[in-house]
């Protein structure tokens, strides 16, 4: 299948570029890292040192972080594409523009998940509460929970880089429609950190990834009518 | 046409609001608050219906890029805030007196109010876009994207609750419904769907003309 192909190696290419002008520039990973260690104050002056408080809104805590982490994320991701016209050049790629938004998925999703797993053992150290046993599948509803949060966040992020209101419009029009993923991955961390049976959360996996496949489709499907326009 | 439906709509909102007011009787449990269900809940049955109209108008738009469409949507996304707007706001007007709070965070008033936002944002979005293909484009995908999440806001945040706590006080539903109150509902849905119609092909007309007048200025 040529096209299968062509549309997969288009989605690695502007995958690798992200990840290597990350690793050039670092500078928006260590924005990110830094941001997140600063939610940790703030999160710590809003709650106090009770350590059994922090522990019941520590899944709260952690969604929120990184939802506004991912904000910063997706904001960046476009900003560097608006920068010497560079979205002009992605444009002209021969081939389905849905590959250039898999590649923005994928890289959005590797930046912040990344930036996710500092952030879970930074809280486990500052906050002193034992995490490592519950961290392979806090990872995994991190994962999940990103994909779907970048699925609609990548064709947002794209949409409003053009815009004069960008830095107001992209959280205004995407954290209403990804209160799902909230929700859900909430649930799910509640459930990753208090170790209990997967069977009890099932349907909340299904929930959220159901989103995660809905919302991939219909971005592949739109994403070449926002960067046409 | 627009005529003859709106002459429809505005005789069917009287006949509604004497059927509501006259012909069905006293709710045995909540009193005269509980009349406020004939607004509120053909409010409600509207604004889907105006939701639907923007997902089948936005994937029409993107089908074809007909300017045709783009207005259904506007149009149809604006009469969405209203009715949604409307429902909200009544029923906290019922809720104050039967819950004795207007607002709770109860499942359906949450994702209500979800679906309020992300319109908002729709129209939002539209009035910081200046080139008119553009907007039109964006929103498209937002109407889309929107409408696919309104049933799974819907599931996650009942889900939410009733995980959380069992659904107790606050269910609104009554146990059985008289047939009179079934047919003043009835008559009200009727109302609401008509005064929708009429009011969708009135701003569509609008948008042409504003549209038409656009255009003309430049020549």
């Amino acid at each position: 299948m040529p096209g299968g192909t062509a549309f997969l190696r288009s989605a690695r290419a502007v995958f690798w570029k992200d990840l290597l002008v990350e690793r050039r520039a670092k500078e928006g990973a260590n924005a990110l890292a830094f941001f997140a260690i600063l939610l940790l104050f703030l999160f710590y002056f809003a709650l106090g040192p009770d350590r059994e408080r922090i522990r019941a809104a520590l899944p709260g805590l952690f969604w929120l972080a990184f939802l506004l982490a991912g904000l910063l994320a997706l904001g960046r991701s476009f900003a560097l594409e608006r920068e010497n016209d560079c979205l002009d050049g992605l444009v002209l790629m021969p081939g389905d523009k849905g590959g250039i938004y898999l590649g923005k998925l994928a890289g959005t999703t590797a930046l912040m998940w990344s930036m996710e797993l500092a952030f879970i053992v930074a809280t486990g150290l500052l906050y002193n509460l034992d995490l490592w046993p519950a961290i392979p599948r806090l990872l995994l509803v991190a994962f999940v929970g990103t994909v779907g949060f970048a699925a609609i966040g990548t064709l947002f992020a794209a949409m409003t880089a053009q815009l004069r209101a960008r830095e107001v419009l992209l959280p205004v029009l995407l954290l209403p429609l990804v209160i799902p993923v909230l929700v859900a991955s909430v649930r799910l961390t509640e459930g990753a950190l208090g170790g209990e049976p997967w069977a009890a959360s099932a349907a909340w996996w299904q929930l959220l990834l159901g989103f995660d496949i809905v919302f991939v489709v219909a971005g592949l499907l739109t994403f070449e009518f926002i960067l046409e326009a | 046409m627009p005529r003859g439906l709106g002459a429809t709509a505005a005789a069917l909102l009287l006949l509604g609001l004497g059927a509501a007011l006259g012909y069905a009787p006293r709710d045995a449990v909540q009193g005269n608050v509980q009349r406020i269900m004939y607004l509120h809940v053909p409010a409600i049955l509207t604004a889907y219906v105006a939701i639907a109209v923007v997902l089948a108008a936005s994937i029409a738009y993107l089908g074809g890029r007909r300017a045709v469409w783009d207005r259904v949507a506007v149009a149809a996304a604006e009469l969405a805030v209203c009715f949604i707007g409307l429902t909200l706001v009544t029923g906290s007007i019922w809720g104050k007196p039967t819950w004795g709070t207007w607002w709770t965070w109860d499942a359906r008033l949450t994702s209500t109010a979800v679906l309020f936002v992300i319109y908002l944002g729709y129209l939002l979005l539209r009035s910081v876009v200046e080139d008119r293909e553009r907007a039109a484009t964006y929103a498209a995908v937002l109407g889309i994207l929107g409408a696919l999440d309104v049933p799974i806001i819907h599931f996650s945040v009942q889900w939410w609750r009733t995980l959380h706590q069992p659904a107790t006080v606050l269910r609104p539903q009554a146990p059985t419904m008289d047939g009179a109150m079934l047919v003043a509902l009835a008559v009200n849905v009727a109302a609401f769907l008509c005064t929708f119609a009429y009011l969708l092909s009135r701003r569509y007309r609008l948008l042409t003309l504003e549209t038409e007048a656009a255009t003309r200025a430049w020549q």
